[in-house]
């Protein structure tokens, strides 16, 4: 079978670049790592200086992790100005007063929470809440919640890049022109395409989920299985994107220059910010592969949901690469009418 | 008889650029017949036009009395691309497998068919090589076996021989005229005197026109000149005065 032909060269092809095999396979590990390195870590603990605070306060403050150091209003404004400490709070009589350093939302939220906590202990009469989590929990970290759309967004992104390039390099070379020679039909060069890819890309969703849940330990409801269908799912619409705009380029730069047009805008409006609030944004991330596969895996990893409750994101996943596709085997008119 | 390939009123524009200019081709089936035209003339344009991998702007091209582009001629036409348009991870061997399974020919034949025409083109020792590691002139002898492969009723060959050295060249023309002999129709372009007065039938290409037609021998007796190469220059003037 003809297009049996195409999967088994493509898969020569490829097995024999080796560091395309990294860029598709490794690559996305190392970003994954680094991010989690940064985005997992733990809370940030603030140091405050203090003038005249009860040592009873004091205790409190360390209580929550916070570094406390006495010194006078003078000094604590030097400090201030050097980012050594990151509030000053002072206690006048009845009065306090707290002055932030302000420039890091971090820290002052920081600086604020663990006032509120110390606060809370100290008059223990003010609402007495129990706090319970529907999903995830307290140790659910910026990593955990942002990591499902990260996982997306690589697959996404690598194997649009590889896709893509290697489907342009059938152009420039000139083997897509004399494979139209040949009595191939446009659908069989499409589909051997995107099966022989497909193989690749497989793998690369099992390694990427497999690495972030089971070695990032990344915060994880949902089945497993669910994660690689919609990882696979996006990978296929990934593929079919970039082999359709690699018509539109004429060489690997330009085909380079989609990434911040197509690929980083959907990270905006994937659900890393909150957009919901803006009615035109909205709609901008309605017509993004990402936004779908982001939120089905946010569904399935955060908040244990299965499959069948995200069918909507497939089947849009879905049709985003039929379309696709589609699209694809026109394009290649441009080559042979027929 | 009506013949096997013609064209009839060929026409073919890039944006505002008309590189074909009406042409018509009538060529006989068994027929070894020659483009000859310099750089930029439309050869390449031309034989593309031929296999239907461009479109004519105006005009219709018929194989065995059928319409092209067409699937199921596309399985008996032999093509060879001017630029070597070959696989350059895979080895010689692989790159012959995978046209192969193309064309369809079957698993056990394959092995045979690729023996033969490796040794057409003297590259039965370098089947295993990569052809990252080929030099130019094999990796031109590669895309003519590929073309020979499936054994095809009609040869397109564009520029076939240049890069080779004159002794393969030589050897190339013979196995052209032995499969010629077979019943292959062959057509050939080339911008070489020597190799177009190999051709049975010559059509001179000048500036998207067919400035001249005929057999070589015909072609200078007409022309009233001593070589192709005289016969050419001749037509070309006439053509533009
Ligand atoms: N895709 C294209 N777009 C625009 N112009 C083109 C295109 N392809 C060919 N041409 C023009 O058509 C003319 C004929 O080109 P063609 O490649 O057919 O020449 P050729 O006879 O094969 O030349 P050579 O012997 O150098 O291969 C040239 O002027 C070329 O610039
Ligand atoms: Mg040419």
């Amino acid at each position: 079978m003809r297009v049996r032909a195409i999967i088994k060269r493509i898969v020569q092809q490829f097995l024999r670049d080796k560091r395309s095999i990294a860029l598709m396979m490794v690559a996305p590990l190392l970003v994954m790592t680094l991010l989690w390195l940064v985005l997992d870590l733990e809370q940030y603990d603030p140091a405050i200086a203090v003038t005249d605070v009860p040592v009873q306060m004091q205790d409190l403050l360390e209580e929550q992790d916070a570094t406390v150091e006495e010194m006078s209003s003078a000094e604590a404004e030097e400090a201030l100005q050097d980012k050594t400490v990151d509030a000053h709070l002072i206690w006048d009589q009845d009065q306090v007063k707290l002055t932030l350093e302000g420039s890091d939302p971090t820290a002052s939220s920081a600086v604020q929470q663990v006032l509120n906590q110390a606060s809370k202990q100290m008059n223990p009469n003010t609402l007495n809440m129990e706090v319970n989590f529907l999903h995830g929990s307290t140790d659910l970290n910026l990593f955990d919640n942002i990591g499902p759309v990260l996982i997306g967004f690589f697959v996404f992104f690598f194997v649009f890049i590889i896709g893509g390039v290697s489907f342009l390099r059938e152009r420039t070379q000139g083997t897509l022109e004399r494979i139209l020679a040949t009595p191939l039909r446009r659908w069989e060069i499409v589909i051997g395409y995107l099966s022989g890819f497909g193989i690749f890309i497989i793998l690369q969703s099992i390694i990427i989920a497999t690495f972030s849940i089971y070695v990032l330990d990344i915060y994880m409801e949902g089945a497993f299985w669910s994660v690689l269908v919609i990882t696979f799912l996006l990978a296929i619409a990934a593929l079919s994107l970039a082999t359709l705009l690699s018509a539109f380029a004429k060489n690997e730069f330009q085909m380079f220059q989609f990434i911040p047009v197509v690929i980083v805008p959907q990270v905006f409006f994937s659900g890393i910010f909150h957009i919901e609030s803006v009615g035109w944004l909205e709609a901008i991330g309605k017509i993004m592969p990402l936004t779908y596969g982001a939120d089905a895996l946010k569904e399935i990893m955060i908040r244990g949901q299965e499959l069948s409750a995200v069918l909507v994101d497939v089947w849009v996943l879905i049709g985003f690469s039929l379309a696709f596709i589609l699209l694809n085997i026109l394009a290649l008119k441009q080559h042979r009418k027929l | 008889m009506s013949s096997f390939i013609s064209l009839n009123g060929i026409q073919k524009s890039f944006k505002d650029e008309t590189v074909i200019k009406n042409v018509d081709l009538a060529i006989p089936r068994g027929q070894l017949f020659g483009l000859l035209g310099p750089s930029g003339s439309g050869k390449t344009t031309l034989v593309k036009i031929i296999i239907g991998l461009l479109n004519p702007t105006k005009g219709t091209v018929h194989i065995d009395n059928q319409t092209m582009p067409s699937l199921k001629l596309m399985q008996e036409i032999g093509y060879m691309a001017q630029s070597d348009a070959l696989y350059s991870e895979l080895t010689a061997k692989e790159n012959l497998q995978f046209f192969a399974s193309i064309y369809g020919i079957p698993k056990k034949k394959q092995k045979q068919r690729i023996q033969e025409v490796a040794k057409i083109v003297d590259l039965t020792d370098h089947l295993d090589k990569t052809l990252e590691h080929y030099s130019g002139g094999m990796k031109r002898r590669m895309s003519l076996a590929v073309a020979l492969l499936h054994q095809p009723k009609l040869l397109i060959l564009d520029e076939p021989t240049v890069g080779i050295d004159p002794v393969l060249r030589a050897s190339i023309w013979q196995d052209l005229k032995k499969l010629q002999q077979q019943g292959t129709t062959i057509i050939v372009t080339t911008h070489v005197m020597d190799e177009a007065e190999k051709c049975d039938n010559l059509a001179m290409l000048r500036d998207g026109y067919v400035i001249a037609q005929g057999s070589p021998e015909q072609l200078i007796e007409k022309s009233n000149t001593e070589t192709l190469e005289e016969a050419f220059l001749h037509y070309g003037k006439i053509t533009y005065e």
